[in-house]
C-alpha cells in the first residue's frame, strides 16, 4: 500500500466490510463493541453507528496494563475505562487503529478479561504494519503496510481522522 | 619548658585595655613580657611573622562539653583538645552533665588533670548544682570550690521545684560561687525539639515556647534579690529574656549572660526539611529574637559568645527529627561566626572578640583574656580574611554534626599559644 | 544558610515527576489534580469481576508502621495488592527498634530484601523524610503519618471525596473541627485546600487544641461552632483523642462535646448542602453526634472508599520505573 491510498475513509470502509463478513460467518449474536483509547475508540465510534450495535460503545484505556511500566512508569495521563455491558458470555469487537507489535491488544485482552469472561472476541483495526512480537493477529483491517523499523504510523483526530507517517 | 616567642607586626587587639594597632609582642616563660619594647636581654627563640594577621588573648569559651568522663564515644579531652587549640580557645568551661556528673571534687580534678595532660588547654569545670544533677539535693559546693570550681550549674536539668533553686542559690551565694543556669521551665519545654512558632506549627513538631525561658528567667531573677547570689544565664535564645536581663542589670542586679554562636546566625527556618543538624536546645528561635541577640551582645547585655559545642557520634543524629540528640559541634566555627557580626556591621571587630575574651573573663572573675604584661600568654592568631571550607581536611572534632559542614568560612586561626606554648600553628 | 533540601526537591525528580510522597506542601495544583484525575480512572478497576490491574505485578511494598494503625494500613495493603504488587506488612510498633535497631538499620535491613516501595507510618513528625533521605535511589517512600506533621495520603483522599461531591474547590469555605495542635491530616488538609484554591479554610477549635501561629498556614481561626460553622460548604471533624483530657488541653468530653461536638442543630447553621467529613475512626458523642456521624450529610463512608483510589494513584505515581527517563510509544 503506498502512503497515497492512507485515506482514513476509505480505509474504516474496508473494515466495516470486513466486520460484516466476520460477523455473519462466525454467526456473532448480538455483538458489543470496545474501541482502545485513544485512536481505536474514534475508529469504533463511526464503526458501532455504521454496524447499528444496540448497546453504547465501550470504552478500553489500557494503561494500568501496559507492559512497559518497569520501563518507563506510571503514563502522565490517564482516562478510566467504561465497559456501560456485562462482558460474562457476549461476542466482543474490539477495535484498535494500528496493530503493530501486538503488545497493546494483549493488554486489552487481559483487561477485558478482567471484568469477565467473553464467548468470542474479534480484533479489528484500521492498519496492520509488520513489526509484530507476539503470537496474536487481527481478524479483520482496513489494510496493511511495510513501514521501515524506524517509522511509525500515526492516527491524529478526532475530527477529522488522518494517518501520519514519521521516523523515530 | 616554654620559649621566648616575639610575635611580629600583627594588628594587636586587646578589647580589656582598648588596644588596636600593629604592634610586636613579646612572650616570655609562658607569660606576656612586653608590647613593642623588648626587656633587655630579650632573644627570641623564635619569631612568629603576624603581619596582616590579627593578634589578641587566646579566646574564653563558657560552654563546650568535651564528652569526658562518661561519653567517650562522642568525644574524649585528647581528641577534643586538637580542635579546641585550631579554634583559638585557651580557656573553657566544662558543664557538668559528664557521667559521673561534676558533684565530687574527684571528677572535676579528673577533667582537670586530663585537659593538663595535653598541655594545649585550660579546662574550668562547673560544677553540679545538685547531686547528680538530680535536681533536689545540693552537691557538696565548699567542696567543689576547694576542688577549683569557680561556678555551679544546672546544665540542661531541671530543678525540681523552686524551693530547691532558692536554697541552691543561698547556698552558693554562701561560698560566693557563681551560678551558671540555663534557663528552661521543663513543663513548658514539654517533648518539644523546636521553637514554638510558625515553622515549628507548620513542621508538625512539638514546640518549646519562649515562655520557657522567660519563666525561669523570672523565677531566677526574683529569687537573686533574696538571696544575693551572683547568677550568670547561659545560652539564653529569646528576645524577651534578653529585655528581662537588661532590665535586672539596669536595677543592680549581678546577673550576666551569653550566647551560642549560632544562636546570633541561623533561626527557626534552619531547621526546614527537618535539617537533624540544626536541632539544638535552646531551640533556634524566630529572626525578631536574633536581632534582639544581635544587639544585646552590642550594647553589652550579653558578655560572652560560647560555642555550645556538644559533639556528637554520627548515629546520634540518623533519626527522625525530634528523636535526634540536640546540639552541634561547634569549635571551630566560634571565631567565623563571631567574625562574620563584625562584617555584616553588627558589632565592631574589637567588640567581637571582647565576646570571646574580655567578656567571659569578667563573668568568671578571671584574671585572663587579656594582653597585659604578666598575663598568661594565651594568645590567638587568626587571618581575618582566609576562607577555608568545614571539612573532612579541617575539622579536628571528632564530632561532624555541624550545619556548616562543607560550607566555606572566613577566619582562620593560625596559631593559639597556651601559657606561651606553641597550641596550634602551621 | 543550613543544609538540608526542602521537601519539594526531595519528593520531585528533575522532570517533576512524584519521586517521594511525604507531603502536600509545596507541591503544584496541577500535580494534586492529576494524582485525583488518576484515582478517578482506578475507580472503574473496582466495576471489574477481578478487581486488580497488572502494573505493579513484580513490585514489592512493605507496609513499615512503627505506630499501630489497622485502617490506614488496610486500605494501603488493599491498594497495592489492587496494583497487583506483593505486600509485606512489617509492624515495628513492637519489635525492631524497641530492641534498641535504629531506625537506619531497620530500614537497610528490609531494603536489603530488594523492595521497591515503603509506606511508612511513625510517631515522630519527619520521619518519612529522614527515610526519604536515606534509602537506595531506586526506592519511593509514601508517608502514611508522621507524628504531627503529615498525612499527606488521607488529606487527597479527602481533596478527592471534596471534588466529587463539589465539583471544585474555588468556592468553597471549610471548616476543620477539633484538635488541630496534634493532628497531622489537618495540617495536609490545609495545605491540599489552599493549593486546590479553596475560598477560605477556617481552623475551629479552643486556644488549647490550636497551633501556635496556625494563621501562617493560611487559615482563619475561630473559638466558637456555632459561628464557625455559619456558611460552610465541607465540615471536616478531626477525632479527639482520649489522652488530651489528661494533658489540660481540655476539661473533660463532657464539656468538649457540649462547645465543639457537631450536632444536627449546629450543622443546621451550614449550607444547606454541607457534607461532613472525619478522616475517622469516630468517637461518637465526642466530636459528633451519631445522627450527623450516620445522617444523609455524612460522606465518612465514601471517604473510605475512595481511599483504596487515591492510594492506587498515589503508589503507582510514585513508584520508580527500573530504567528512568526513558519515555515514548515503545507499544502499538
Amino acid at each position: 500500500m503506498s502512503e497515497a491510498s492512507l485515506d482514513v475513509g476509505t480505509l474504516i470502509d474496508r473494515l466495516e466490510t470486513a466486520l460484516r463478513e466476520e460477523i455473519a460467518r462466525r454467526e456473532l449474536l448480538d455483538p458489543v463493541m470496545i474501541g482502545i483509547h485513544t485512536g481505536g475508540a474514534w475508529i469504533a465510534e463511526r464503526l458501532h453507528a455504521r454496524l447499528g450495535l444496540k448497546e453504547p460503545l465501550g470504552l478500553l484505556n489500557i494503561s494500568f496494563y501496559r507492559d512497559d511500566f518497569s520501563e518507563i512508569g506510571m503514563h502522565p495521563q490517564v482516562s478510566r475505562s467504561v465497559l456501560p455491558f456485562r462482558v460474562e458470555g457476549r461476542n466482543i469487537l474490539l477495535i484498535d487503529d494500528v496493530f503493530y507489535t501486538g503488545r497493546t491488544v494483549r493488554a486489552a485482552l487481559n483487561e477485558i478479561f478482567d471484568y469477565g469472561r467473553p464467548a468470542q472476541v474479534v480484533l479489528g483495526v484500521l492498519i496492520e504494519r509488520n513489526g509484530r512480537q507476539i503470537p496474536i493477529r487481527p481478524d479483520c483491517i482496513g489494510g496493511t503496510l511495510v513501514l521501515k523499523a524506524e517509522q511509525r504510523i500515526k492516527l491524529t483526530g478526532p475530527e477529522p481522522l488522518a494517518l501520519s507517517i514519521h521516523s523515530v | 619548658m616554654s620559649e621566648r616567642i616575639l610575635v611580629k607586626g600583627g594588628r594587636v587587639i586587646d578589647p580589656a585595655s582598648g588596644l588596636d594597632g600593629l604592634h610586636d609582642l613579646y612572650l616570655a616563660e609562658g607569660r606576656v613580657v612586653a608590647l613593642d619594647v623588648p626587656p633587655d636581654g630579650f632573644t627570641a627563640d623564635f619569631e612568629v611573622g603576624a603581619r596582616g594577621k590579627i593578634v589578641c588573648p587566646g579566646f574564653i569559651d563558657l560552654c563546650a562539653r568535651l564528652r569526658e568522663p562518661g561519653h567517650e564515644h562522642k568525644a574524649t579531652i585528647a581528641g577534643e583538645s586538637r580542635a579546641v587549640a585550631a579554634a583559638g580557645i585557651t580557656t573553657l568551661c566544662c558543664p557538668p552533665d559528664t557521667d559521673p556528673v561534676i558533684d565530687t571534687p574527684a571528677v572535676a580534678n579528673l577533667i582537670r588533670e586530663k585537659a593538663q595532660l595535653t598541655g594545649t588547654l585550660r579546662v574550668l569545670p562547673i560544677g553540679a548544682l545538685t547531686r547528680g544533677l538530680q535536681g533536689r539535693d545540693l552537691s557538696e559546693m565548699s567542696a567543689l570550690r576547694s576542688a577549683g570550681c569557680l561556678a555551679v550549674g544546672n546544665a540542661h536539668a531541671p530543678l525540681a521545684n523552686t524551693l530547691v533553686l532558692r536554697r541552691a542559690l543561698e547556698y552558693a551565694a554562701s561560698y560566693d560561687l557563681l551560678v551558671v543556669i540555663r534557663p528552661e521551665d521543663p513543663h513548658l519545654a514539654d517533648r518539644g525539639c523546636a521553637h514554638e512558632g510558625p515553622v515549628s506549627t507548620r513542621m508538625g513538631l512539638p514546640g518549646i515556647p519562649e515562655t520557657a525561658e522567660t519563666v525561669a528567667v523570672a523565677q531566677v531573677l526574683a529569687l537573686m534579690e533574696h538571696t544575693g547570689a551572683r547568677v550568670h544565664f547561659a545560652q539564653i535564645s529569646s528576645g524577651r529574656a534578653v529585655r528581662m536581663i537588661a532590665k535586672a542589670q539596669a536595677d543592680g542586679i549581678p546577673v550576666s549572660a551569653d550566647v551560642a554562636a549560632h544562636q546570633l546566625h541561623l533561626t527557626e527556618t534552619d531547621i526546614e526539611g527537618f535539617d537533624a543538624l540544626c536541632h539544638v536546645r535552646p531551640p533556634l528561635r524566630g529572626r525578631a529574637d536574633r536581632e534582639i541577640l544581635r544587639e544585646a551582645l552590642r550594647d553589652g547585655v550579653i558578655a560572652a559568645i560560647c560555642s555550645d559545642h556538644q559533639p556528637h557520634e554520627p548515629g546520634a543524629k540518623l533519626d527522625a527529627f525530634p528523636a535526634t540528640a540536640p546540639g552541634m559541634a561547634s569549635l571551630q566555627t566560634l571565631l567565623p561566626l563571631a567574625l562574620q557580626l563584625a562584617d555584616e556591621g553588627v558589632l565592631t571587630l574589637s567588640r567581637a572578640l571582647a565576646a570571646l575574651t574580655s567578656g567571659p573573663a569578667a563573668v568568671l572573675g578571671l584574671e585572663l583574656g587579656a594582653l597585659r604584661p604578666g598575663a598568661p600568654a594565651d594568645i590567638c592568631i587568626f587571618d581575618p580574611e582566609e576562607c577555608w571550607t568545614v571539612g573532612e581536611d579541617t575539622w579536628l572534632s571528632d564530632g561532624r554534626n555541624t550545619p556548616f559542614w562543607k560550607k566555606t568560612v572566613t577566619g582562620r586561626v593560625t596559631h593559639t599559644f597556651f601559657s606561651g606554648r606553641l597550641a596550634f600553628g602551621h | 544558610m543550613s543544609a538540608a533540601l526542602p521537601a519539594r526537591d526531595l519528593q520531585l525528580d528533575t522532570t517533576g515527576r512524584l519521586k517521594h510522597f511525604l507531603t502536600i506542601e509545596g507541591l503544584r495544583r496541577e500535580l494534586l489534580e492529576r494524582i485525583m484525575d488518576t484515582a478517578e480512572s482506578f475507580s472503574s478497576v473496582t466495576e471489574q469481576t477481578v478487581k486488580k490491574v497488572p502494573l505493579l505485578r513484580g513490585k514489592t511494598v512493605v507496609n513499615l508502621f512503627f505506630e499501630t494503625s489497622t485502617r490506614t494500613r488496610t486500605t494501603f495493603e488493599l491498594a497495592a495488592k489492587r496494583l497487583s504488587a506483593d505486600v509485606l506488612n512489617v509492624n515495628i510498633a513492637t519489635s525492631a527498634t524497641s530492641k534498641g535497631e535504629s531506625l537506619l538499620d531497620t530500614i537497610r535491613n528490609i531494603e536489603a530484601m530488594h523492595v521497591d516501595m515503603f509506606v511508612v507510618r511513625h510517631a515522630e513528625s519527619g520521619a518519612a523524610h529522614f527515610i526519604a533521605r536515606h534509602v537506595a535511589p531506586h526506592v519511593s517512600v509514601i508517608n502514611a503519618g508522621d507524628g504531627r506533621h503529615a498525612h499527606p495520603t488521607q488529606a487527597m483522599l479527602d481533596m478527592f471525596t471534596i471534588r466529587k461531591l463539589k465539583g471544585g474547590f474555588e468556592n468553597l469555605t471549610v471548616a476543620i473541627v477539633g484538635d488541630i495542635l496534634h493532628s497531622r491530616v489537618a495540617r495536609s488538609e490545609i495545605h491540599a485546600l489552599n493549593i486546590l484554591g479553596a475560598k477560605e479554610v477556617r481552623v475551629i477549635g479552643p486556644r488549647t487544641l490550636l497551633p501556635a501561629a496556625v494563621e501562617s498556614l493560611g487559615v482563619v481561626t475561630c473559638h466558637d461552632l456555632d459561628e464557625g460553622l455559619e456558611a460552610v460548604d465541607v465540615v471536616i471533624m478531626l477525632r479527639l483523642q482520649k489522652e488530651r483530657m489528661s494533658g489540660a488541653f481540655i476539661p473533660s468530653e463532657h464539656e468538649y462535646f457540649a462547645r465543639f461536638g457537631l450536632t444536627g442543630k449546629r450543622l443546621s447553621r451550614a449550607r444547606p448542602d454541607a457534607i461532613v467529613m472525619h478522616p475517622g475512626p469516630v468517637n461518637r458523642g465526642v466530636e459528633i453526634d451519631s445522627e450527623v456521624a450516620d445522617g444523609h450529610r455524612s460522606v465518612i463512608l465514601q471517604q473510605v472508599t475512595h481511599g483504596i483510589a487515591i492510594r492506587m494513584a498515589i503508589m503507582s505515581m510514585a513508584m520508580r520505573p527500573d530504567r528512568e527517563g526513558q519515555s515514548g510509544d515503545r507499544l502499538a
